[in-house]
């Protein structure tokens, strides 16, 4: 019953692991040419100020991304754990992003933001700041996906954390309520100490999806332009060294170094853990 | 007295509540603006769209965009070809890791502890590490430009496997037991008993890989380049790199490549949002 999925798993998930490998030792160049590298790759690695720019650019990205994505969502999922009329509608209407093609939302974003046409600089104008190219300087088109990127991992969150929320027995409140407790204290004495397991899930997938941001960048940026570059972050750079550049032996290199790189984070967050998260 | 003090808890609780009322909605206004001029400017022309200053509400409510749609890109042959490829990856999904979820959740084997840490290694690796590999033995196959380019390495999932097994565990052993009893061998406790209880599992794991199916873009945007082959992410990334100025065509397209989706959403929403909830409290 297993060997169908371990054939599929195994042609198309365990080979790649120990292909990726051995191929960030050789240089690949196009149609497949090949030559032994050593430590090569890596060692243009070092050197490569792109490599280390989309480094710094994921970093940044997840500092900005992963945080305000978080509280947002446990901010809409307390106030959604009112008895207050249209909750159901309120869920529905920020789930929506959730199922929306990240690809689809890129483009109507970057329309908004669009520096000769969008709605946003005819908004900025008419409250008489400065029109700008949001999407061609690099703070600023860094700031423009992270909001994209919130705006559609809020929603998601806020359905998990939610669900974390209402799994907390009543009596907790019941008895902050006995005590005259006000619903600010309640939420940061009860829910935010029970929902930390909750917490800590949405933490650790966030913040491995954000390390791996690619649509929203891939489909916001001018290709071929300086703010690519700018903004890039390390997957956007491991595709286009792997299909534009056609350098797949560095490519590798690059998946190799990325992921290692979330295992670090996630290992760091997993021994973190400990200090802050509840498990009864 | 005592009425005085609940008066003003009242008011309290009031304006507590209005707050709430003010910022939930803001938030929604947030979440569907985007939407709503994205379905405006698909209905306007390609001037009006940077007229300036801008127009709220199109002149003249006109269909050009999506007309058109399909001279600038196979845009139905897309349509159909992201409803195949997503259709048959979730039913492989659902047969493949239900298979192997209910083995490793029912059968004791040799090799069973090793084969699921194996299996659950694989959630660990981003995405993006598999892809260059499977483009190659894709190109390999021969298989590079074909709708079965797109779903193959996707019919195999650790993640649903996963999720599969966690259902299959929270089965009681007694149902089983009985079954083998009455001589059922593992086929038929499988089919006939265990499946059909654990449909809220085959609803999540099917809504989840709807969801990545229908909205993945780096996959088919290498492994198809010919416009026919290609799938509605893709096309509309081709759509958006040709006629980069034709803001209206370019809404039009994303808004009707998200619209299935959102209607499934509406649809079907509790098994949506349980489906997603399941995955973080599991």
């Amino acid at each position: 019953m297993i060997l169908p999925l371990f054939i599929g798993l195994g042609v198309f998930y365990f080979y790649p692991v120990f292909k990726v490998i051995y191929d960030s030792f050789f240089h690949v160049g196009s149609f497949n040419k090949r030559s032994f590298a050593g430590l090569g790759n890596y060692q243009d690695m070092l050197s490569d100020l792109k490599m280390w720019e989309s480094l710094g650019n994921t970093f940044l990205y997840a500092i900005i991304i992963v945080p305000l994505t978080v509280i947002l969502a446990l901010i809409l999922a307390e106030f959604l754990n009112t008895r207050i009329k249209g909750r159901n509608v309120f869920r529905v209407i920020y789930f929506i992003p959730t199922v929306t093609m990240s690809v689809a939302v890129a483009m109507m974003w970057r329309w908004i933001f669009n520096g000769d046409f969008g709605i946003l600089n005819h908004i900025v104008s008419f409250f008489g700041g400065e029109p700008q190219y949001w999407l061609s300087e690099k703070n600023s088109a860094i700031a423009c996906i992270s909001i994209v990127s919130i705006w559609m991992g809020v929603g998601l969150n806020m359905i998990i954390l939610l669900a974390g929320i209402q799994g907390i027995p009543s009596t907790y409140y019941e008895a902050a309520d006995l005590d005259g407790a006000s619903r600010i204290r309640k939420f940061f004495t009860i829910t935010v100490p029970l929902v930390t397991p909750t917490l800590f899930f949405v933490l650790i997938t966030t913040m491995i999806a954000t390390l791996q941001i690619f649509d929203v960048i891939y489909m916001m940026i001018q290709a071929k332009t300086a703010a690519l570059n700018e903004t890039q972050s390390v997957v956007v750079y491991f595709f286009r060294n792997a299909f534009e550049y056609s350098k797949k032996g560095y490519a590798s290199a690059i998946a190799v170094l990325l992921f290692v790189i979330i295992m670090i984070i996630t290992a760091f967050q997993l021994r973190l853990q400990k200090k802050w998260v509840n498990y009864d | 007295m005592g009425k005085m003090n609940s008066t003003i808890k009242k008011e309290k609780l009031g304006a507590g509540r209005l707050v709430i009322y003010i910022i939930l909605i803001l938030g929604c206004v947030i979440t569907l603006a985007p939407f709503l001029w994205m379905f405006l400017t698909s209905f306007k022309t390609q001037v009006e769209a940077v007229s300036i200053p801008p127009t709220i509400l199109p002149r003249q409510w006109v269909v050009t965009a999506y007309t058109t749609l399909k001279d600038k890109i196979p845009f139905f042959l897309m349509y159909w070809n992201t409803i195949i490829t997503s259709v048959i990856t979730v039913a492989g999904q659902l047969l493949f890791c239900s298979l192997a979820g209910y083995a490793f959740a029912r059968i004791h084997f040799p090799g069973r502890n090793v084969l699921f840490i194996l299996c659950l290694s694989v959630l660990m690796i981003p995405p993006s590490f598999f892809i260059l590999p499977q483009y190659i033995i894709i190109q390999r196959l021969d298989l590079s430009n074909t709708l079965h380019a797109i779903y193959l390495p996707n019919l195999f999932s650790a993640f649903g496997t996963f999720l599969m097994r966690q259902f299959f565990m929270a089965l009681p052993k007694e149902l089983e037991e009985a079954a083998r009893i009455d001589g059922c061998g593992h086929g038929r406790v499988f089919g006939r008993i265990m499946l059909p209880l654990v449909k809220p599992g085959l609803v999540s794991l099917g809504i989840l890989t709807l969801r990545f199916s229908w909205n993945n873009l780096m996959w088919p945007l290498i492994i198809n380049t010919s416009t026919e082959k290609m799938t509605l992410t893709a096309g509309l990334s081709f759509l958006q790199g040709q006629y980069l100025s034709d803001y209206p065509a370019i809404m039009a397209g994303a808004l009707l490549a998200v619209i299935p989706l959102i209607v499934l959403f509406a649809i079907f929403q509790r098994q949506f949002i349980a489906g997603i909830a399941f995955t973080g409290i599991k």
